[in-house]
């Protein structure tokens, strides 16, 4: 396989995750302004559940898929409910101390439960190897990744573009002040959406486990990649964040193929010329 | 203090300026240690160093209101720069100190360019941006910094030339102590000074500051570079006092620390991170036996408390306290504003 | 010297436009204000007044044309710049430093405009001209007795006088008030306009307000602005006859009259 296309291959399903662990936070930072550092505690913990299920109680992959979105939801709405949403008109450092504390709290909890190795899962048979399509192997995981990821996106456009709750959520993210005056309850769509967005991450963290692997510092190595998404996708985007992750996933992935040493550097390097040259974003309008 | 007086406009700000007795009563305090603890030197001389470095976010963060994730980046410039001469061949701490603090001072005035333009979110990004490609950098040219296990074979000269660094940390102590008083000093100074001003200014209405004619960014970028020469004052008393120097002083965990320390104490004032530093580094020094994973579940707990309970600090809340036992014993009428 | 000055224009606009999206907020704005003349700015709500402020301070770029301070094109020049050279505004809803006390604030507009604001190695204390200075401003403005109060702790009337007060540290030849009054009960809405009034007629002044009673008492001239231009100007004799102002600013009149 030529490997400018394995690549773009890897870097695409790479970008399949990082779009799905992100764009919850783009969101949910577009409508409250809530900086939330500990989204990709919220992955992680979806990681986790995942490789209990599996593990531990013998569930099958896809199976544990669903819980890990339905735990993780649930879970964020608990912490919405007793921490966040006080920290509202907080400003950002508050809300940033306050998630940088969940986050070391995270960290700890599951090196303490789990240890501090990498965690191993096996995938099912059918989800191993490689399909020969066109002269060139393609990772069948991967390709179930990338299927599943734009499953996701196009069932999220349309919710937010063509259903009633879209179009509120867009409202709110449009601005806040006057979807309050429609008679918009923002507090609920917030919640709701905030737990939809953590939810997601949670599948992208089970679904990124048997690609990125699974540790107790997940939780800080992928809020990097994630708060870069949001902030070169522009907040409340969705087109946005998925252009970003998979600009992002690519990059990342070419660095890592042709410049290993030099491959992290890349990334920051283009992130921040990114937000010095457009600070709203890809497709921002602030 | 009874009634509000009309007084003239001085001596108010006098008052403010003036070196009060608790002060005098804090620096004298930083010297038992030599008495009473020392086979605790080598520690209060971390604690010296971790205090210069929380002085230097005090004065981006707690007075200017400039959010930073990636402080550690002049912090582990200066530690490396200290390092990297001695390696090299030339020992003497103070010129080291300089040389140093100039290196992470060159730094900051070029990043703060940066760091003027933008604010909220931002910044937030920028700065840990910033703090994890320095990190990157250094780990990728290790032939320089010695990657991931660190500057090997340095070593300090003896202080003025015939002082030297002892294993119980009484020369370290002094030393650091020294430089965190010296470097106080200078900050007070600032903090007292227009300029000071300018800065409370930006923190509390940066928006507004244009509109009485201030140079909003011109501030920034000032106060930024101070705070990063002090931030590598701090690495390079790091690196002279321990003989280390590893890409650890570079990261985020280190960025995280200093933000708690200060959060800990009080943003903005002065004292504040003081006492967060000593606190903090005292408490990881007791639990030094717990591993660190879960040393920073109990850092976490803590941060998510002082945000939900003590917002200004340590500091905030005594202020806050004896505020209210004074308007207690006074038990005056409240003024009714007109 | 009152009489040069009163023939020399202190601020003007030509051709100003600007636009957000499709909604024009100023169109083609050509405004002259003569040196030590009270203006008032009125117009209906959406009229673009703000808007106008904001273009003369360097708060927003125009998409196109110019801003005269004297003879001087300022278009370019960002705010600070502008408030260094004599053109200095206020703002609507107040814009302060809460946790200062108010000789600090006013103390650091004053600092700011002597260049001393960037000295960071003398103390406060030593710049007593400054220091006093400031007390002065606010003892014309009746807040002498307050000024160690954290701003926040002052009276809302209070803190509307400290806006003045900032704007007058800055020494301004133009002043721009959006709104001193707004906020502020009518009797001590008169009292703020008498101390307006009593400025030094060095100082010219715009202010937008929208109780006619005080545009009528305080301004020798008026500009009725409106969806983004400039309808009218003239003595308020004139604009009171003036039957397109009647139409379009008798219901919002009565509006602001249930205030």
């Amino acid at each position: 396989m030529l490997p400018v296309l394995g690549m773009l291959f890897d870097g695409v399903a790479y970008g399949m995750l990082l779009f799905l662990m992100s764009v919850g936070l783009s969101v949910t930072l577009g409508m409250m302004n809530f900086v939330n550092l500990a989204h990709c505690s919220f992955a992680m913990l979806g990681g986790y559940v995942t490789v209990t299920l599996m593990n531990d109680a013998g569930w099958p992959f896809f199976a544990t898929l669903p819980i890990a979105f339905v735990a993780v939801a649930a879970a964020s709405v608990v912490l919405e409910r007793v921490f966040f949403r006080r920290f509202y008109h907080a400003g950002e450092l508050p809300q940033c101390l306050l998630t940088i504390g969940i986050v070391f709290v995270s960290i700890a909890a599951a090196a303490y439960i789990y240890g501090t190795d990498q965690q191993p899962v096996q995938l099912p048979d059918y989800l191993q190897g490689s399909l020969h399509l066109m002269g060139l192997d393609f990772a069948v995981y991967r390709l179930v990744l990338i299927a599943i990821a734009l499953a996701i996106t196009v069932l999220l456009v349309v919710t937010v573009e063509a259903t009633r709750f879209g179009a509120k959520v867009r409202a709110a993210v449009n601005n806040q002040r006057m979807a309050r005056g429609l008679g918009i309850d923002v507090d609920t769509l917030f919640a709701v959406t905030f737990a939809l967005g953590s939810g997601l991450a949670g599948l992208g963290g089970a679904l990124a486990i048997a690609m990125l692997g699974l540790d107790p510092s997940f939780a800080l190595t992928y809020l990097i990649y994630v708060l870069i998404v949001v902030a070169v996708g522009g907040l409340g985007s969705i087109a946005g964040s998925f252009a970003a992750a998979m600009l992002l996933g690519v990059v990342d992935m070419a660095g890592k193929y042709y410049i290993p040493a030099f491959g992290s550097i890349l990334i920051y390097v283009v992130m921040l010329a990114m937000i010095m040259a457009r600070p709203a974003g890809l497709f921002g309008r602030r | 203090m009874t009634t509000q007086t009309i007084s003239g406009p001085h001596a108010v700000l006098q008052a403010q300026a003036r070196w009060r007795t608790a002060e005098i009563a804090f620096w004298l305090a930083t010297l038992l240690p030599f008495v009473l603890a020392p086979d605790y030197l080598v520690l209060a001389s971390q604690v010296a160093i971790a205090a210069l470095f929380v002085l230097s976010l005090d004065l981006i963060l707690g007075f200017s209101g400039i959010i930073s994730l990636g402080h550690a980046a002049y912090f582990g410039v200066g530690a490396y720069t200290a390092g990297l001469i001695s390696v090299h061949g030339w020992g003497e701490p103070l010129s080291g100190l300089v040389i140093a603090g100039t290196a992470s001072g060159i730094l900051g005035y070029v990043t703060s360019f940066i760091i003027a333009r933008f604010r909220h979110l931002a910044l937030i990004m920028i700065t840990l941006g910033l703090g994890l490609l320095l990190q990157e950098a250094a780990n990728a040219a290790s032939w320089l910094t010695g990657g991931f296990d660190g500057l090997q074979g340095i070593h300090t000269w003896p202080l003025f030339g015939r002082i030297d660094f002892d294993l119980y940390g009484y020369t370290a102590y002094s030393y650091a102590l020294a430089v965190l008083f010296v470097v106080f000093v200078a900050a007070r100074r600032i903090i007292h000074s227009p300029f000071g001003l300018a800065l409370r200014g930006i923190r509390e209405n940066g928006a507004r500051m244009p509109a009485i004619g201030a140079p909003t960014h011109s501030h920034i970028r000032t106060i930024y570079t101070i705070a990063a020469v002090i931030a590598g004052l701090a690495g390079a008393l790091l690196s002279q006092t321990t003989a280390t120097v590893s890409l650890e002083a570079l990261g985020f965990q280190r960025s995280a620390d200093v933000l708690v320390m200060l959060i800990l104490g009080g943003a903005g004032r002065l004292y504040g991170g003081l006492i967060g530093a000593v606190v903090y580094m005292v408490a990881r020094d007791q639990f030094s036996g717990l591993n660190p994973q879960f040393w920073y579940f109990w850092i976490g707990l803590l941060l998510i408390g002082v945000v939900m309970f003590l917002p200004n600090g340590i500091l905030g809340g005594l202020a806050f306290a004896a505020e209210r036992l004074k308007s207690a014993a006074r038990k005056r009428p409240p003024v009714s504003a007109p | 010297m009152s009489a040069t000055a009163a023939r020399m224009t202190a601020l003007s606009t030509r051709g100003v436009n600007k636009r957000f999206g499709s909604l024009v907020v100023a169109a083609d704005v050509e405004i002259d204000l003569p040196a030590g003349v009270r203006y008032a700015l009125i117009g209906p709500n959406g009229a673009g007044k703000t808007t106008l402020i904001n273009l003369m301070t360097g708060m927003l770029r125009p998409d196109a044309g110019h801003i005269l301070l004297g003879d001087d094109d300022i278009t370019a020049l960002p705010p600070q710049a502008r408030v260094r050279r004599g053109l200095v505004r206020t703002y609507q809803i107040n814009s302060l430093f809460p946790y200062l006390s108010a000789l600090e604030s006013v103390t650091l507009a004053v600092c700011e405009r002597r260049g001393v604001a960037r000295t960071w190695w003398r103390p406060l204390t030593a710049y007593r001209d400054e220091v006093d200075e400031a007390y002065g401003i606010l003892g014309t403005l009746n807040l002498a007795a307050v000024c160690h109060r954290p701003t926040r702790e002052l009276a809302y009337g209070q803190q509307r006088l400290l806006e003045i007060a900032l704007a007058l540290a800055a020494r301004p030849k133009v002043l721009l008030l959006d709104e001193p009054a707004a906020g502020v009960p009518r009797d001590e809405s008169n009292d703020l306009f008498a101390a307006i009034a009593g400025l030094s007629r060095d100082i010219t002044v715009l202010f937008i307000e929208h109780d006619m009673e005080l545009v009528f008492r305080f301004a020798s001239r008026v500009i009725v602005m409106v969806g983004g231009g400039v309808l009218t100007e003239g003595t308020p004799a004139e604009i009171a006859a003036d039957e397109r102002v009647r139409a379009v600013y008798l219901g919002e009149r009565q509006r602001v009259g249930a205030r």
